[in-house]
């Protein structure tokens, strides 16, 4: 077993797939020689070739077009782009075009489009590097939305991602890539891809989290603990579709929920998930579902990034707010 | 037409010469508008008698269905129709000049390159009637669903090329083998980003498609002179390939044209861009009034180049064709007409649970269980007219 970390995992997981699937490419600015700029690609280039690893030009919504008629001719284009700020000259292409055609083709003509987001800040860029625009995909029926949080499931679920019928928006935390290890044994098999994990027990509360504030939900949990709070951490890992049943299952046993995201919280993913739990869960709730999020600003100059960031005191601040109840 | 005229650099008046309504020096035409055969020292029409015939017949049984389609509207069978008149040349020119395993990807005008591709013409009214989003599988005749948004599918175009070069179908030297993808748009696509990324990556990858553009002089109300300061097909040039001005209502130059570039696309040379030099006679669609921004004589200017005319004039002319011939027609198109009439009426309703299943290739439980839910609801009406 070897001990790899967010972006090595990412990387071994699109070789495999390479390896399996002759007709799995991919495209976007940056990927080839150069391995993209956060290396996920590394080395793909020069083990598979230049047909099938397409440094592209700088044109995204060039990128997300011309996948989809790869996608048409039977490819499964995986689509990188270089940072989330940047995806939006490719929106057009991928609401109207990606998530739609399956449903203008009555089922005929498929989308097996990946779309790789580095999603999230804290990593003292500059603006446009460090957003979260998970909502806006989620939102678009046709898409399917995905956030892995730790390598093991950077390994499985991109494989997973590129495997599936349908376009995926798969989001990367950028802040992780080079960060925690974790041992990958690959006789454990994955679970499936459009399922959320209980990742830590409690029974005091739920909190729910996905991508890069796993690990701060996690470390939010920990530090709870040792005031005598038993928190439950659940990782979503699918935004679209929502994987809820753990989620009820859990708050209906802790009757306290706190959902966190970096994205801004107006009408962000926390929204849908304390309206569903309202209505799923409502006579076991003991508090408001509540929410902590990035503040409904564009995201701010790097300097001050930590403190818009919600971070593990804002968390427990959640936490404490709800236990309050 | 509005003057180029500019305090800052050259006037462009000066360097490309005015707007030349008759399409300019480098125009292809292979048959005048009053159907004399005439000859281009680059592109010559190889077929026979029998297939410019041919060719009429396609164009009269195009227009038929523009017509039908348009009076199917008026009687408020179709929601709207995007209307083809005029433009019956250069699809049905650049339509035959696909083979088989070529791939076409049209905007919502091209009935007649559909035409061309065997798609029954009711297929095309489910759109404009709203009964489905395109009713053919783009993979039997190898002509991809209407694209609304401007100019999205000449990236699909290019990408579907890309596709073929990786497939290895391109450059072979195989007539049955080689391929290349033809991408429809018109002069206002020409100024949407899309066009000119597809353009880039097309050029970048030398990728096998023929961009093919109905510059019909109109975008809605917005004139060719709102799109671009220099005549269309010299833009290729600044992307690095052939750019050819074809006269868009001569069949004989815009097959021509088409099957020399789509030869040279099928051949590993990369793209063309060609610009069929048209005029849309009838409205963008049936809810546009052109008469609140076009001079009605320029329309009987352009009425003189009539497609249809024009071959006519030829096939008249050179007694290729006889009364029979146009009679025989006149009763297709009628034939035609009446399939129209009848099966767009009974082109079958959608079913409202039906727009479950296709949002995804793997159905979600979410997804599933609003299915349910919307058809335990429905149930609970005492009649629910069969509609589920």
């Amino acid at each position: 077993m070897t001990k790899i970390t967010l972006a090595k995992g990412l990387n071994a997981g699109l070789r495999k797939a390479m390896e399996d699937d002759p007709k799995v490419l991919i495209m976007g600015e940056d990927v080839g020689k150069l391995g993209g700029v956060f290396r996920i690609t590394d080395g793909l280039q020069k083990d598979f070739g230049e047909d099938r690893v397409i440094d592209s030009p700088l044109a995204e919504s060039g990128i997300l077009g011309t996948a989809v008629g790869m996608a048409m001719r039977g490819y499964r284009p995986v689509c990188e782009i270089q940072f989330d700020g940047f995806v939006y000259p490719a929106y057009d292409q991928i609401v109207s075009q990606v998530a739609k055609i399956h449903f203008r083709s009555m089922g005929k003509v498929k989308m097996p489009i990946v779309v790789r987001i580095p999603f999230g800040g804290g990593i003292g860029a500059v603006e446009h590097h460090s957003e979260s625009p998970e909502a806006q995909f989620a939102h678009t029926p046709g898409l399917k939305v995905v956030a892995c949080s730790n390598p093991v499931d950077g390994y499985w679920m991109i494989q997973q991602a590129i495997a599936c019928d349908d376009p995926v928006i798969f989001l990367e935390p950028k802040r992780q890539y080079h960060a925690d290890k974790a041992e990958l044994d690959e006789s454990v098999l994955p679970q499936p891809l459009f399922t959320s994990r209980v990742v830590r027990e409690g029974s005091d509360l739920t909190l729910l989290a996905y991508g890069p504030m796993v690990k701060t939900c996690l470390l939010s949990a920990e530090a709870a603990a040792g005031e005598g709070k038993s928190v439950e951490v659940i990782d979503l890992r699918t935004l679209s579709p929502l994987d809820l049943g753990p989620v009820y299952a859990s708050v209906r046993k802790t009757g306290r929920a706190v959902v966190a995201h970096e994205a801004h919280v107006n009408l962000g993913m926390g929204s849908e998930i304390a309206a569903r739990i309202t209505e799923q869960c409502f006579y076991h709730l003991e508090a408001p579902v509540l929410r902590v999020g990035g503040f409904d600003t564009p995201y701010p100059p790097s300097r001050i990034e930590e403190e818009w960031l919600p971070d593990l005191d804002r968390v427990l601040d959640a936490v404490d707010r709800s236990l309050a109840y | 037409m509005s003057e180029h005229k500019s305090d800052f650099g050259p006037d462009l008046g000066e360097v490309f010469g005015p707007h030349q309504a008759d399409g300019g020096p480098d125009l292809v035409q292979l048959l005048t508008p009053e159907g004399e055969r005439v000859e281009h020292p680059d592109f010559s029409f190889d077929l026979d008698d029998e297939a410019i015939k041919g060719f009429f017949r396609d164009m009269v049984l195009t227009r038929r269905i523009d017509t039908e389609a348009t009076a199917l509207q008026r009687h408020g069978e179709l929601g709207i129709w995007a209307q083809l008149l005029g433009q019956e040349a250069a699809q049905i020119g650049s339509g035959r000049a696909l083979r088989k395993q070529d791939f076409a990807f049209p905007t919502y005008r091209e009935h007649g390159v559909a035409w061309c591709r065997d798609i029954d013409p009711l297929r095309l009214l489910g759109l404009f009637r709203g009964v489905d989003q395109g009713g053919w599988d783009p993979n039997d005749g190898n002509f991809g669903l209407y694209t609304i948004v401007i100019g999205a599918q000449t990236l699909h175009a290019t990408g579907y090329a890309m596709g073929m070069q990786r497939d290895g179908v391109v450059g072979t030297g195989d007539p049955d083998r080689d391929a290349a993808v033809v991408a429809y748009f018109g002069d206002g696509a020409s100024s949407q980003g899309d066009v000119n990324e597809a353009f880039i990556f097309a050029a970048s990858y030398n990728a096998p498609v023929v961009f093919f553009c109905q510059n019909n002089q109109w975008a809605i109300s917005e004139p060719i002179e709102r799109q671009t300061r220099i005549p269309l097909y010299q833009r290729a040039l600044g992307f690095g390939f052939p750019g050819v001005r074809v006269d868009g209502n001569d069949v004989l130059a815009t097959y021509a044209v088409s099957q020399a570039a789509l030869q040279r696309a099928r051949d590993g040379q990369g793209p063309t861009l060609v610009e069929a030099y048209t005029y849309r006679m009838g409205a963008h669609t049936t809810t546009d009034d052109p008469t609140r921004y076009r001079l009605s004589e320029d329309l009987e200017t352009w009425k003189l180049k009539d497609p249809i005319q024009r071959v006519k004039a030829y096939l008249t002319r050179n007694g290729l064709a006889d009364q029979d011939f146009f009679e025989e027609l006149d009763h297709e198109a009628e034939k035609l007409g009446e399939h129209l009439r009848e099966g767009c009426r009974a082109l079958p309703e959608p079913k409202p649970l039906d727009v479950f299943d296709y949002v995804y290739a793997e159905q979600t439980e979410e997804l599933a269980e609003q299915k349910a839910g919307y058809a335990a609801y429905l149930d609970s009406f005492e009649t629910t007219g069969g509609h589920r």
